[in-house]
C-alpha cells in the first residue's frame, strides 16, 4: 500500500508540463522535475531562443523552518559567566546592566529578528555554490578516495585531486605540497609539534610571536615540555613584529619560526614576504598561519619564501572541519606526523578523507580564487564605510595598524563602554569582542594586551567581520545600532559623566584598589 | 558544446534566469550576493567582442545558472527566520 502510493506520487512528478510552465502550482506538496528545466535550458542553447524558463517555487509546506532562538543561549552564556566570576572575581558586572538591556534592545516592529552576522573571522557561511559541490558525496559519490580497485574509490579520488589543485593555485602551490587536515588547528600543531620532534636532534628553539591564534602559542608551550625553548616575540602599538627582533632572536638551533599573516582579532598583516627572506638567509623554516589570509590577500608560497602554511576552508565560505598544510617539496621540509596509521597524504596524515568537505574545500578555494577582486572590493567599501561610520562616535579608536590590515577585520575599542554590555545590548547583530576561543571567558584580548592597550580599552572593543555576503544595508545599519546604544550605555556610566565635565581619570585616586 | 557563439538574445534570456532564480532564495544575504554578482558579472563581460571568449563564457554562466536553479530550491527549502534588515511582510520571493 505504501508503495503504492509512493508510485502514484512519483509518477505525478516526472509528469512534463507540455506548456513548459512552472510545474510546481499544480503538483501540490511536490518538487518538479529538473529534467524539465536541464532540458528545456539545453534546447534554447542550441536552437532558438526560448523564454526563460520560471525560477522553481517551492511550497510552504516543503519547507523546513528553524527558528532563532535569541534568548535561551544568552541566558545559558549569562548563568556560566555568573559562575564563572563567582570562583574567579575578574570584573564584577554593575547591577544597572540588566535594566540597561532592556532599553537597550529596541524591537525592530514589522522587521525580523535573526541578528546580522559580522563575525566573519570566527568563521564564515558556506557559500551555496559550495554546498552544491559537496551534495553528490552525500547521494551517490561515497567510495573511499583510497580504494584503489573499483570506480567508487576512483571517482572521489579524481575529484579529491582537483580540489587539491584549487587549494593549491591561490597560493602558486604544487597539488603535490598541499596536505588535508581537520583545519588550521591540526595543522598548525602538525608544524609546531612535528617539524619540532623531528629536527630535535640538532634543533631546539622555537620562534613565534604573543598574538599569534590560541592553538600555536599552546603548542609551542607544550614543546617546552619537550626540552624546547620558544621565544614569544613581542609586537608593536600597531601590532607588527619587528623584523630586527626577529633577525636577532634567530639561533643556529633554531628549528621554525611562525608567524601568522593576518590576525584573528585584529586584522594585521605580517610583513610575511620580509620575514621569508630573513628566514631563508638563516636557513629556518618559515611557517605561517594563514587561517585569516588565505584567499583574502595575495599570497604566493615561492615569491614569499614560506615553508609552510595552515590554512582553514570555514573562513573561506567553506565547510568546517577541513583544512590544508602546505609543506614544501624543494626544498623539503620534514615533519613527523601526528598521527600513526595508513600512511595517506604523503604519510603525513593518516586516515581516511573526508570526500564531501576536501570538495567543498576546493570549490570553496576555486571560488576565492576566481572572486578575489569583486569581493576585495565590495568588502574594501563596506569596510571604509563602517570604520568611517564608528570612528565618528566621540573617543573610539581603531586597533591595529591603520595601513597593514585586511579590511574585512576591524576592531574598535569604545572607551567608557564595557565590550561585553555592549555585546549584550546589540543582540541583533552578531559579532565578538575577539576570538571565539576567548569570548567565553570574561578575560581581556590577550592580543589587545600584547598592543599594549591597558584592560579598560582591551575590554571595550569590538571585533566586525565583512565578508563576502555582507550588505551595505546591513553595515548602515550596525553603524546606527552602534552608535544609539554606545550613546545610551554611556549616559549610564559614571566615568562618562566625569569625562564630559572634564575631570582627567588618570588623576583619580581609586580607593578600594 | 559550449562552443557556439551565443545570441544577443540568449545572453539576455540567461541573464533573466539569473536573477529570477537569485530572486527565489529565502536567505537574504545569498539572494543579495548573487543579485549583485549577477549584475556585476555581466556588465563586466559586456565588452567581451572575441567569440572564443564569448563562448566560453556563455557555457561557464549556463553551468552557474544550473548551480543557482539547484541552490535557490535548497534555500527555499531550509529556512530561518528573517534577518533585522528585512521587512517582514514583503515576501522574499514571488
Ligand atoms: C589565525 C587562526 N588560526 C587558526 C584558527 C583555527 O582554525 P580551525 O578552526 O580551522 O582549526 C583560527 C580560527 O579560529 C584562526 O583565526
Amino acid at each position: 500500500m505504501l508503495r503504492n502510493s509512493f508510485y502514484r506520487t512519483f509518477q505525478r512528478f516526472s509528469v512534463v508540463s507540455p506548456t513548459r510552465q512552472p510545474v510546481l502550482s499544480n503538483l501540490k506538496g511536490g518538487l518538479p522535475s529538473f529534467r524539465t528545466y536541464a532540458s528545456g535550458g539545453a534546447a534554447a542553447a542550441v536552437k532558438k531562443v526560448q523564454p526563460a524558463a520560471e525560477p522553481v517555487k517551492v511550497p510552504d509546506d516543503l519547507a523546513l523552518e528553524t527558528h532563532t532562538d535569541i534568548q535561551t543561549a544568552a541566558k545559558e552564556q549569562a548563568d556560566q559567566r555568573q559562575a564563572a566570576t563567582e570562583t574567579t572575581p575578574l570584573v564584577s558586572p554593575t547591577p544597572s546592566e540588566t535594566t540597561a538591556l532592556n532599553h537597550a534592545y529596541q524591537e525592530n516592529t514589522g522587521f525580523g529578528t535573526r541578528p546580522i552576522y559580522l563575525d566573519m573571522q570566527a568563521t564564515t557561511p558556506t557559500d551555496p555554490r559550495v554546498l552544491d559541490t559537496m551534495l553528490k558525496f552525500f547521494t551517490g559519490l561515497y567510495g573511499n578516495p583510497h580504494s584503489n580497485t573499483h570506480a567508487y574509490g576512483w571517482e572521489t579520488n579524481k575529484s579529491i585531486e582537483e580540489a587539491r589543485k584549487y587549494v593549491a593555485d591561490m597560493i602558486n602551490a604544487d597539488p603535490k605540497e598541499i596536505i588535508f587536515t581537520s583545519g588550521a588547528t591540526e595543522s598548525n600543531n602538525m608544524v609546531i609539534k612535528g617539524v619540532s620532534r623531528f629536527y630535535k636532534k640538532t634543533k631546539k628553539h622555537i620562534i613565534t610571536t604573543r598574538t599569534e591564534h590560541k592553538c600555536v602559542l599552546e603548542a609551542a608551550r607544550s614543546m617546552i615540555n619537550e626540552g624546547f625553548e620558544v621565544t614569544f616575540l613581542g609586537v608593536d602599538k600597531h601590532g607588527l613584529v619587528d623584523l630586527k627582533e626577529l633577525e636577532a632572536a634567530i639561533r643556529p638551533d633554531t628549528c621554525v619560526v611562525s608567524i601568522m599573516s593576518v590576525n584573528n582579532e585584529i586584522g594585521v598583516v605580517q610583513p610575511i614576504k620580509k620575514i621569508g627572506q630573513i628566514c631563508k638567509k638563516h636557513k629556518v623554516y618559515f611557517h605561517t598561519d594563514a587561517a585569516q589570509a588565505y584567499g583574502k590577500i595575495k599570497m604566493d608560497v615561492n615569491d614569499m619564501n614560506i615553508d609552510l602554511m595552515s590554512i582553514s576552508s570555514h573562513k573561506i565560505y567553506g565547510p568546517k572541519g577541513i583544512g590544508a598544510l602546505y609543506v614544501r617539496r624543494r626544498p623539503r621540509v620534514r615533519l613527523e606526523p601526528l598521527f600513526s596509521g595508513g600512511g595517506q597524504e604523503r604519510g603525513l596524515r593518516s586516515g581516511t578523507l573526508a570526500p564531501p568537505m576536501v570538495a567543498g574545500f576546493g570549490e570553496a578555494a576555486r571560488l576565492m580564487k576566481k572572486e578575489f577582486d569583486n569581493d576585495q572590493a565590495h568588502i574594501k567599501r563596506l569596510s571604509n564605510k563602517l570604520v568611517k561610520g564608528l570612528l565618528a562616535i566621540d573617543h573610539t579608536s581603531l586597533n591595529g595598524s591603520p595601513d597593514h590590515r585586511y579590511p574585512g577585520c576591524i576592531n574598535v575599542s569604545f572607551a567608557y563602554v564595557e565590550g561585553e554590555s555592549l555585546l549584550m545590548a546589540l543582540r541583533d547583530i552578531a559579532l565578538s569582542s575577539g576570538s571565539a576561543c576567548t569570548s567565553a571567558s570574561l578575560e581581556p584580548s590577550y592580543v589587545l594586551h600584547a598592543l599594549g592597550k591597558d584592560d579598560a580599552l582591551a575590554h571595550s572593543s569590538i571585533r566586525f567581520g565583512i565578508g563576502r555576503f555582507s550588505t551595505e544595508e546591513e553595515v548602515d545599519y550596525v553603524i546606527k545600532a552602534i552608535s544609539e546604544r554606545v550613546k545610551f550605555l554611556r549616559e549610564l556610566s559614571p566615568l562618562w559623566e566625569m569625562v564630559q565635565e572634564g575631570i582627567d581619570l588618570d588623576s583619580i585616586e581609586w580607593s578600594g584598589h | 558544446m559550449a562552443a557556439t557563439v551565443p545570441a544577443r538574445a540568449q545572453v539576455l534570456s540567461v541573464y533573466r534566469q539569473f536573477i529570477k532564480n537569485a530572486n527565489q532564495f529565502t536567505n537574504y544575504n545569498f539572494r543579495e550576493y548573487f543579485l549583485r554578482r549577477t549584475r556585476n558579472t555581466f556588465k563586466q563581460n559586456k565588452t567581451v567582442e572575441d567569440p572564443a571568449r564569448l563562448a566560453a563564457l556563455f557555457g561557464e554562466a549556463r553551468a552557474e545558472l544550473k548551480v543557482l536553479k539547484r541552490q535557490s530550491v535548497i534555500s527555499q527549502m531550509y529556512t530561518f527566520d528573517k534577518t533585522v534588515v528585512e521587512p517582514l511582510n514583503k515576501r522574499s520571493h514571488g
